[in-house]
């Protein structure tokens, strides 16, 4: 009884206690992410390049944090357009994901090569939390990994209201492109 | 045979809790991570005008707006003149962004047949953690070019000219409120009224509330400094909304102010709304991009 007891405690310990840290850990923090509409009267592009994203290899953790306001537009009245009435970015700051690559067990640092792999979590944005499930690449390259990636999301189901008004300059769906190169993370890499 | 149920869930639900807490530890670590600097508070209002006055507001880089200004007659001009809608003034300008701070402009308007250009800077922009007002400084001339009584004929060219400087402070205090300040000076090379002074100054005070994320209701009240100007004149309070529409923006307002030039808004008003000379109008901007934003690509 008294084994079993210690034998649950540590379970629920090791559960809760902070995950193992190790040279698993890739990160970046110029990542790249560019959305793309394409609609009947315009075509609406922008592009980020402060997507801060971790890739635990051990684990195939793997989780973006993208800074809504440094998405770049060609017009800077879209951009204002974006973050006050669409994304709302001074409520809702940073889309994340937060998931898995699922195949990770294939990939092997040890050859430069390119993997399909697959991702599976909860993409949030404008404060609302999807589960997600795309294809992507991961490619050993040296010491780097590059991933990318492309989905699409529709506005609606972030909550995010298109107006009567423009529905002809906003796509049904939002194209999502993302490209990142990993670099192994060690403690004060940030 | 329970027992081991028990435990086997516990380890389930251990193992997922590992995860979670995994991912969000990492999540914690991204979100610490991003190189995003204090930021300037964007759209403290929607348009370049209050309602009859500037905004802090300039157009982005290469960002030329086009602005369409009415104003119909006074409400109690009554039934025969259709309460103002018989008659009309208008203002045509454009607007071009040479910087993400830097604006100039031209405008003709029909009132006095008056020409006007202005240059206006973005010297400060308020800072999410860090400075808390946006301060754009403002100058404009204007031109009259209507052609003098006969009997005044003598007048020079500079007396047809007028200029107006304002430091306009903003502050956005949330996402629905931004209020605004502007302290000005008009300097009229001829006055208006033979005991009028060149220099009248006035103080401008106003702002916007957001009734929706794309409807903000807006008011404008310019208060002349004691002197010629104030004597004989009014001060202006308007009241309007802002609707926008992509890239348009519509501003319907009530004013007692006849014309959309400041050299008549700030010290030449004669009517008061408590004698009914109000006058409704609106403002049209649409926004055009022509360059491109050299700092975002």
């Amino acid at each position: 009884m008294m084994a079993r007891g210690f034998f649950l405690l540590g379970l629920v310990l090791w559960g809760w206690c902070g995950p193992a840290t190790g040279q698993s850990r890739y990160y970046t923090r110029t990542g790249f992410i560019s959305f793309f509409s394409k609609a009947p009267l315009e075509d609406i592009e922008a592009q980020n390049r402060q997507v801060v994203s971790f890739l635990d290899l051990k684990t195939g953790d793997m989780v973006f944090s993208v800074p809504m306001k440094a998405f770049q537009f060609k017009k800077a009245l879209m951009q204002e357009h974006f973050n006050e009435n669409y994304v709302e970015s001074d409520k809702y700051p940073k889309a994340t994901f937060k998931g898995k690559v699922l195949n990770i067990q294939a990939v092997n640092l040890a050859q430069d090569r390119l993997y399909k792999v697959q991702m599976e979590g909860v993409l949030t944005i404008h404060g609302v939390d999807r589960p997600i499930r795309t294809d992507g690449t991961l490619e050993v390259k040296g010491k780097q990994l590059l991933g990318k990636s492309t989905f699409s999301v529709t506005p609606q189901e972030f909550n995010i209201e298109i107006p009567f008004l423009v529905r002809e300059h906003i796509a049904k769906r939002i194209a999502i492109t993302v490209n990142v190169v990993y670099v192994p993370y060690v403690e004060k890499s940030l | 045979m329970k027992k081991w149920r028990k435990l086997v869930l516990v380890a389930f639900l251990s193992v997922w809790a590992r995860n979670a807490a995994a991912q969000d530890d990492l999540l914690q670590l991204a979100q610490a991570g991003d190189t995003l600097q204090p930021e300037s508070v964007s759209a403290t209002f929607k348009a370049t005008r209050l309602v009859n006055g500037h905004t802090v507001e300039t157009n982005g880089a290469g960002a030329l707006l086009f602005l369409i200004s009415h104003r119909f007659g006074t409400l109690n001009s009554g039934a025969y003149n259709f309460w103002g809608l018989d008659q009309s003034t208008i203002r045509l300008a454009l607007e071009y962004g040479i910087t993400n701070r830097f604006t100039v402009g031209a405008g003709r308007s029909s009132l006095e047949k008056t020409y006007d250009g202005f240059l206006k800077y973005k010297l400060l922009p308020q800072q999410t953690n860090g400075f808390p007002f946006t301060v754009t400084l403002f100058s404009s001339v204007a031109l009259r070019t209507l052609d003098w009584p006969a009997s005044e004929a003598n007048y020079e060219f500079a007396h047809r000219l007028t200029y107006t400087y304002q430091a306009l402070v903003a502050r956005k205090f949330s996402e629905r409120l931004s209020l605004q300040v502007a302290p000005t000076l008009v300097h009229r090379n001829l006055a208006e009224t033979g005991f009028g002074e060149p220099d009248v100054f006035a103080v401008g005070a106003g702002g916007r509330f957001k009734l929706s994320k794309r409807l903000s209701f807006n008011a404008e009240y310019y208060y002349l400094v004691p002197g010629g100007a104030a004597d004989a004149f009014k001060n202006s309070l308007s009241v309007g909304v802002d609707v926008e529409t992509g890239g348009h923006v519509f501003q319907l307002m009530f004013t007692n102010a006849q014309g959309m030039v400041e050299k008549f808004f700030i010290p030449r008003n004669p009517g008061s709304w408590s004698s009914g000379d109000i006058y409704f109008g609106f403002n049209i901007s649409r926004v055009f991009q022509l360059g491109k934003d050299k700092q975002s690509w």
